[in-house]
């Protein structure tokens, strides 16, 4: 066989490979969606958003508490979470542009984006849970918005950075101040860009469960009060999938069911804005 | 008045400049009233930034002061080293959960990185244009789906396969095989650490893809168009061209990867059993430190068992911080030699 049949045969043989690995790859992805799907369409009754739950074993009930308390949970942290996100994202962007500090603070918060979640967790178990000896939804919240700050404060910094700097320097030549420079014109051009970062980031942590395990806890019954411990789809997930009864079962399904699809379309929105306002 | 100006000027030092493009130019500060709103402003979201920095502070600084009473105990090598968990006797070691966790993501890497990095090359080398769009948001949305799913899925769907005919298989496979063949003793019940891993796998499989991509699409077309002009064959190109010229940034891809399996806990929880113990077949239920922690934290009934599980999640921390900051220097080195 010469050299150059060799080559070729190398060559197609290597990408016949990597192309096999992405089929490989996304097979198994596309195995979880469609079973996500179908067990989860199979278990979506008016009853699973209508109903509390009912007593362990006893058929029927439904997850009523679990979908109030995961959208509460996850409101209260996007009220934390958002606003320092987007100003300390700003600090970044704008007054500390270029300075040694504002580069520390975006290779921390990078960091913080990966660090395990159930180490939060804990943290705030023992910030917020043990001295006040109950469990409770505001905990819960904090240790979500402890997630989410490094991911607006990120995507903000980044959304602010791709202003242009003329339009800042306009500004300025009419005598505003940075701060109405800021308010007025730059949050005006990044608006969109922000608003992905913070759908992004709200899909983020409404799959969280780690940091929910210690410190809203669970809640058998429906509950409003963020004082005490609530419950939140991801927690009663787990609870469902490890107990032993087949409705407990159908149930988990349906909740993976809703917070996927609510998951999913957070992020497709988000991609569609993005490819929308910045056309690549 | 002349303190109020100096203390002014100190903080417009630190908090007002208007740069210009890049260049930092101190403003000649207009003492009007206006600019106390600026100030008050710059301020506040100084403030906002640094949480960021006091939280990963203050995270530390608390794991500290809950496990000060087990590492008094303890101490750090004998808790790294002792297999011992008993929360009877009240002795505790980290050596089992580090062992699972080590383990695991081994194994998960071993699944991942080579499939995240074989889909990298398909979609930038070998796609046609029409599926590259697609497939790239197809391995954003799955990277975007929730820990907890792939744990359940896991739990559900891939456990029984594994039982019924993957580890069989393995086992009179493999399993027969000196050295090797102690791997795969056991009853294979699926709930072990091989399905734990392939879940894990599968779990950052798109994570890692997508920075694989990323750093590949780095590749300047001009130098891949020079390799094609000199006659190599696509492979060449990947492997001579693409590849050496985005190492930094796989390489800092594999480690952010590794710094997430590491800190993973619901992927995993529902497969391993949490069984502390050091097993040496991969059909053996074990824990990782997550694991443990999810499992135990609300039952823990004394104060030198919660302070153990503090010092477990002290020692995730500081390992997955290790692990992640070494992969933001890859990637930033990455980014920094190849965005000129």
């Amino acid at each position: 066989m010469n050299l150059e049949k060799k080559r070729k045969l190398e060559s197609f043989a290597a990408l016949a490979l990597s192309g096999l690995a992405a089929v490989v790859g996304l097979f198994w992805l596309i195995y979880i969606l469609t079973d996500v799907i179908v067990n989860g369409i199979g278990a979506l009754k008016i009853s699973l958003f209508l109903n509390d739950p009912a007593p362990a074993g006893v058929e029927g009930g439904g997850l009523r508490n679990a979908f109030v308390g995961q959208l509460m949970i996850t409101f209260a942290a996007t009220l934390i979470g958002v606003p320092v996100g987007v100003l300390g994202g700003t600090f970044l962007a704008e007054y500390a542009r270029g300075r040694k500090i504002a580069r520390v603070i975006s290779v921390v918060s990078d960091i913080m984006v990966s660090v395990p979640s159930i180490v939060v967790g804990a943290f705030v178990y023992a910030v917020l849970v043990r001295p006040l000896h109950h469990f409770s939804g505001w905990a819960g919240a904090f240790a979500l918005s402890i997630i989410m700050i490094p991911v607006v404060l990120r995507t903000t910094e980044d959304m602010l950075s791709l202003v242009p700097w003329t339009l800042r320097e306009a500004a300025f030549a009419l005598g505003a101040p940075y701060y109405k420079v800021i308010i007025q014109v730059v949050y005006r051009g990044a608006a969109t860009g922000i608003l992905t970062g913070i759908l992004l980031s709200i899909a983020r942590v409404a799959g969280e469960t780690a940091p929910l395990l210690f410190t809203s806890f669970n809640n058998n019954f429906f509950s409003g009060n963020m004082n005490g411990p609530m419950a939140s789809l991801t927690v009663t997930i787990f609870q469902y999938a490890m107990g032993p009864y087949k409705s407990w079962h159908s149930q988990a399904w349906g909740a993976s069911f809703v917070i996927t699809l609510f998951i999913l379309c957070l992020t497709i929105a988000g991609r569609l804005i993005i490819r929308w306002r910045y056309k690549r | 008045m002349r303190v109020r100006y100096i203390y002014y000027r100190y903080l417009t030092r630190l908090f007002y400049h208007y740069p210009l493009q890049g260049r930092k130019v101190r403003s000649l500060a207009i003492f009007s009233k206006k600019n106390y709103y600026d100030l008050f402003f710059s301020f506040l979201t100084a403030v906002a930034s640094l949480t960021v920095i006091i939280f990963i502070i203050g995270i530390l600084i608390v794991l500290v002061k809950e496990s000060s009473f087990a590492i008094g105990k303890f101490g750090l090598i004998n808790f790294l080293t002792s297999t011992a968990w008993n929360p009877v006797t009240g002795i505790f070691g980290a050596a089992t959960t580090i062992y699972g966790t080590f383990v695991t993501t081994a194994l998960a890497l071993i699944f991942a990185i080579p499939t995240a990095i074989g889909i990298a090359v398909f979609v930038t080398e070998i796609a046609p244009n029409i599926l590259k769009g697609p497939i790239g948001i197809a391995i954003e949305l799955l990277a975007a789906i929730p820990s907890i799913i792939y744990g359940m899925w896991g739990l559900f769907t891939l456990a029984p396969i594994m039982s019924k005919y993957v580890e069989p298989a393995l086992q009179n496979t493999i399993g027969k095989l000196p050295f090797v063949g102690i791997l795969f003793k056991g009853t294979p019940l699926g709930i072990d650490l091989l399905t734990a891993s392939v879940i894990l796998g599968i779990m950052i499989i798109p994570f890692t893809a997508s920075i694989a991509r990323d750093s590949f699409n780095l590749t300047p077309a001009v130098v891949k168009e020079s390799a094609y002009a000199i006659g190599a064959t696509q492979w060449e190109v990947v492997k001579n061209v693409v590849l050496p010229y985005s190492k930094l940034g796989v390489f800092g891809g594999a480690a952010l990867s590794l710094g997430r399996a590491l800190g993973e806990t619901m992927a995993v929880a529902f497969v391993l059993g949490n069984n502390h113990k050091i097993a040496t077949s991969l059909l053996d239920a074990a824990s990782t430190i997550t694991v443990s922690l999810a499992n135990e934290f609300t039952e823990a009934d004394s104060d030198l068992y919660l302070s153990s599980l503090y010092y477990l999640a002290l020692v995730l921390f500081v390992m997955s911080f290790i692990i992640l900051a070494i992969s933001k220097f890859f990637l930033l080195k990455a980014e920094r030699k190849y965005s000129r």
